[in-house]
């Protein structure tokens, strides 16, 4: 089974935080790391691959520096990583990043299971994955919470949705994307670190994955930020001290004057 | 492209603020992008930034020979619909879509897809669709992504709207993003605002990004239709009027349409004994500092006195303290309650996207510094341990 996995490698938005002062993000110490949801799906695919054999191509569009997140992926069970990275990609929105993906899966070829992350966490679309399935002709399961059975040339998943979860039966290929409880994604071993260290992770450019340049990058993106600014603070109100019967009385008679009690 | 006109600039540094991508550096008095690492965003290259004019974002434009951006009209609204019941999101939506749609002095069609489905169309009517289409078959029965995304994909085409909303909810999400491949055009996810653009028309869409630190204000000039998705409870309710008044269009299936790599075979429910968190009016939420499952009691006893919902921190929902379905935030559910009560929270961005449109949010919190107590209307400095049992026995 050949299965290749989407990763993308982004800065760690916890540790992002705005300067109260300057209002800008303070950027020092923010690491990059390969997106959370993207964890799962890579474990997803290891598992996979130890159950039915075959490889985990993990597959990362991205500036040069995106290499260690494939390395990563390499200690983590990956057996090969690819790079895609090209001055022509940047600013690439979710349909160039889709369209772009494709074209290097396809490159790829024969594969039987593409897995994507839920959503990236610094754009937090979610729409990169069904893009690709689009692009590439392929059916889709979204927020895969369980993979039931794959044989005879179909996969049946669980999707969750709000009030529990379908299953779906879809051919092979098959493109999914997962949520967190699908797995517990495993720590890098060191059998792992050590092919991490040795692996050589091939960088394709717009050309090799046969990209036709005005779809992807700024040209190919119909959407555009205009403005980024940091989202107003909400205005604060009063903070009480003291004994708790105290303030819990005048809690309740300020919740009382705003008639919500 | 990013160009910076090396006559102009001075190096004085401003710029360098403005990139949220850290792309920006100053070397020997000359402001020098790292091209790896810009996003091309054009933070900086926007007007007023650089005092000395020296920064230029260069986009291409489309090519000519598409359908003339004119030819697009009207505001669609997809009525996603489960087991029959229209969901709210699309209520929200169609409130908006109005708005809109006045903006542009256009109508308000909502899209209803489904089997034996077309009798709800009189809902929508109500909720402020001018048109409806109704397309009913039983290969629409559940919503199945290639079937459903080809049928709007083609609606589209045929009758060329100029703005395209959804719920971004499970369906939504698997949905629009397709339709907007295939259609080629642009899609801005978990919208916050959306409104017209006075001078130009265009449909100006606002979300936030790297999880809620900063907001984008997005466009998509060049194609059509401009889509986006927006999560349930950003947007008020359309109020309904049974006496609007609507035209049906009803719209035969295309067989072309059905996608048979991919069926729905089963759908299970899952049922939760609590009160639907999205719909509470008062939330009483705990985090860390609940310090275990256990305590969680004292909120459930809190919201029983208040008749609201109990709702939760990341945080605690990691711990496995309580069930996910009660998640508050970017990764869990957005709320809009009257008013929401804080136990333990410290109120990280991710948990307050979720939550900082409540109307009055009340903070209980052991730190007077913790970022929830300085959005908080009411704040209660102080251990949650004592001041929960004191409100709840006040209550009584
Ligand atoms: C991609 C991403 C998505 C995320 N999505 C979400 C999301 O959807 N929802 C979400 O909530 N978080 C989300 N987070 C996590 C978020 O960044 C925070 O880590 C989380 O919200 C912290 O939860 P907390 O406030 O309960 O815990 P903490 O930050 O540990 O705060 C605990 C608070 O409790 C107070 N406290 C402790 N003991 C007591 C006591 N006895 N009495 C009174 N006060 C006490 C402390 O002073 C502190 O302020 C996300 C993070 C990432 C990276
Ligand atoms: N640049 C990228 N390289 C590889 N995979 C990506 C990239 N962008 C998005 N993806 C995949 O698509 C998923 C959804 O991303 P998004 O649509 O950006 O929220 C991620 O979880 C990844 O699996």
């Amino acid at each position: 089974m050949k299965i290749i996995v989407c990763i993308k490698q982004v800065p760690d938005t916890t540790n992002v935080r705005i300067n109260p002062e300057t209002n800008t993000l303070v950027r020092e110490g923010v690491e990059s790391i390969i997106n959370p949801f993207d964890c799962y799906a890579l474990e997803e695919g290891v598992r996979l691959k130890e159950r039915f054999g075959g490889k985990v191509i993990a597959l990362s569009m991205g500036p040069p520096q995106a290499e260690s997140a494939l390395r990563e992926a390499i200690s983590l069970g990956a057996d090969e990583g690819i790079l895609l990275s090209d001055r022509a990609f940047a600013g690439s929105d979710t349909l160039a990043t889709s369209y772009a993906l494709a074209q290097a899966i396809k490159k790829i070829g024969g594969y039987d299971i593409i897995l994507c992350g839920k959503q990236a966490i610094d754009g937090d679309t979610a729409q990169v994955g069904p893009g690709i399935a689009v692009h590439l002709g392929l059916p889709q399961i979204t927020y895969v919470r369980k993979i039931e059975a794959i044989e005879g040339g179909k996969i049946r998943a669980e999707r969750m949705n709000e009030d529990g979860y379908d299953v779906i039966e879809a051919e092979l290929p098959v493109l999914l994307t997962v949520v967190k409880e699908i797995n517990e994604p495993r720590i890098a071993s060191l059998k792992g670190k050590m092919a991490a260290k040795k692996a050589v992770i091939p960088v394709w450019r717009a050309e090799e994955v046969g990209a036709d340049v005005t779809r992807v990058g700024l040209e190919g993106s119909p959407t555009m930020v205009v403005e980024i600014f940091t989202p107003p603070a909400r205005p604060g109100g009063r903070v009480l001290h003291g004994e708790p019967g105290h303030i819990v009385a005048e809690a309740i008679a300020e919740l009382k004057r705003l008639q919500v009690l | 492209m990013l160009i910076i006109d090396k006559q102009r600039c001075t190096g004085c540094g401003v710029c360098i603020e403005r990139c949220p991508f850290n792309a920006l550096t100053v070397v020997e008095n000359m402001a020098q992008v790292d091209e790896a690492v810009c996003t091309l965003c054009g933070a900086c290259a926007k007007q007023g930034v650089c005092p000395y004019e020296a920064i230029t974002l260069i986009r291409e434009k489309r090519g000519k020979d598409a359908t003339p951006l004119e030819a697009y009209k009207n505001v669609w609204v997809f009525a996603e619909q489960r087991k029959g019941v229209i969901q709210s999101v699309v209520y929200e939506l169609l409130g908006k879509a109005r708005e809109l749609a006045a903006a542009r002095g256009q109508e308000v069609w909502a899209i209803l897809l489904g089997h034996n489905i077309g009798h709800k169309a009189h809902e929508l009517i109500a909720r402020g669709a001018d048109k409806v289409i109704v397309m009913e078959h039983e290969s629409l029965e559940h919503f199945e992504d290639g079937t459903y995304s080809n049928a709007i994909a083609r609606l589209c085409e045929k009758y060329k709207p100029e703005i395209v909303l959804c719920g971004a909810t499970t369906i939504g999400r698997a949905l629009i993003p397709r339709v907007a491949v295939q259609l080629r055009t642009g899609l801005t996810a978990d919208c916050t605002g959306l409104h017209i653009d006075g001078e130009k028309g265009l449909l100006v869409q606002t979300r936030p990004a790297f999880g809620g630190n900063i907001m984008a204000r997005i466009l998509c000039p060049n194609h059509r239709p401009q889509m986006a998705t927006v999560r349930h409870k950003v947007f008020a309710e359309a109020v309904a009027d049974s006496r609007r008044v609507g035209e049906v269009i009803k719209e035969p299936f295309d067989t072309r349409d059905h996608f048979g790599m991919s069926r729905v075979v089963d759908v299970v429910e899952i049922l939760e004994d609590t009160v639907n968190l999205t719909e509470a009016n008062i939330i009483v939420s705990g985090g860390r500092g609940m310090k275990g499952p256990e305590n969680f009691q004292l909120l459930h006893d809190l919201a029983k006195a208040l008749g609201g919902a109990v709702g939760a921190s990341r945080a605690a929902v990691d711990e496995g303290w309580i069930p996910y379905s009660h998640q508050v935030g970017q990764t869990g559910k957005t709320v809009n309650p009257k008013v929401y009560i804080a136990c333990g929270i410290s109120g990280q961005i991710q948990h307050l996207v979720g939550m900082q449109s409540s109307d009055i949010i009340v903070a209980i919190n052991k730190d007077p510094e913790a970022p929830m107590m300085k959005i908080a209307t009411i704040g209660l400095c102080g251990d949650l341990f004592e001041i929960v049992p004191e409100l709840i026995k006040q209550l009584k």
